[in-house]
């Protein structure tokens, strides 16, 4: 392949095998009050966040029975081991080569289960499908990625389907 | 706050009470700090300027965070947001003044769910509105 073929496409053969795939699990610590707090204040500052994020005797007294986190709260922060990830963009010092420019292109969830503390949260995930187009920054992909999460009694909690932009 | 509104209370049109932020690495950082999203994107002018963003910029998530919050918000910790569906077309550029948007567009009982649809997105300062999509949240009924 010349590299005038290689740069007409971003769709790479990681890809093409990955495609429907659902990847190994990941499964979360368990998610402490303190976890859920934190993310509270973070996505509500400067104001104060509900009562139902971190007050256990008010939230007690509510049909949850407990803490529950925002449903847009992510359990999967921090892990000790570190898996290899994706390259998460450009690096101070160097001219990204065209593919390396990723951005989060946004993402459709549907939230089910609410996460409490004490819960561990299992994820899979798998690469549905993309599109390739000219865009602002030249040739332009757009990845679809599906995502399950389920907590310790095989509850789902949350479906989403992640957009990733990569030019 | 439980219950904030009923599903017979809510009509067509009705828009939900903003969420307004005047973002910076403040918010960002905080954000970065509980997501683990540490990204040059968002941390670096000279890393943003190169990938053709100009400066370092917001996360897209924040933005999703602040619409939750303002559905949240509006209907109480006891009802349930069971969809939410954004893109994020245009950046969060530092010092912008972002306000959340979300207007019903239909309201009908679904799978024996009392469901309120709505259009939302995220506006900045100079009207330019970033990040389109759309909700479902989940009401009780009076009756």
């Amino acid at each position: 392949m010349t590299t005038t073929e290689q740069s007409e496409t971003l769709v790479t053969q990681d890809m093409i095998d990955a495609k429907g795939v659902w990847g190994a699990e990941t499964i979360s610590y368990p998610v402490g009050a303190s976890d859920i707090r934190k993310w509270a204040i973070a996505t509500y500052w400067p104001e104060k966040p509900p009562q139902i994020f971190w007050d256990e005797e008010h939230s007690q007294a509510t049909r949850w029975g407990s803490i529950i986190a925002p449903r847009d709260f992510n359990p999967f922060t921090w892990p000790v081991d570190r898996p290899k990830r994706a390259s998460a963009g450009p690096v101070p010092g160097q001219t990204p080569k065209k593919g390396e420019n990723i951005l989060n292109g946004g993402q459709q969830d549907s939230f089910f289960a609410p996460i409490r503390p004490g819960d561990v949260v299992t994820s899979k995930t798998r690469l549905s499908h993309w599109n390739e187009r000219e865009g602002r920054h030249g040739l332009t992909i757009f990845t679809f990625t599906e995502t399950e999460w389920h907590n310790q009694d095989g509850e789902l909690v949350k479906r989403r389907i992640s957009t990733g932009v990569r030019y | 706050m439980a219950y904030n509104l009923y599903f017979e209370d809510v009509e067509v049109g009705q828009e939900v009470p903003p969420v307004v932020r005047e973002t910076d690495f403040m918010n960002w950082n905080r954000y970065a700090a509980v997501n683990e999203e540490f990204v040059y994107l968002h941390m670096d002018d000279a890393v943003a300027k190169a990938a053709g963003q100009g400066e370092a910029f917001g996360m897209g998530n924040l933005r999703w965070a602040y619409v939750m919050n303002s559905l949240q918000d509006w209907i109480g910790d006891e009802a349930e947001v069971r969809d939410l569906s954004m893109q994020f077309r245009a950046i969060n550029k530092k010092h912008e003044t972002l306000t959340t948007q979300a207007t019903v567009t239909e309201k009908k009982v679904e799978e024996g769910e009392n469901r309120v649809y709505l259009d939302v997105n995220v506006v900045n300062q100079e009207g330019v509105q970033g990040a389109p999509g759309k909700a479902i949240v989940v009401l009780p009924s009076k009756g």
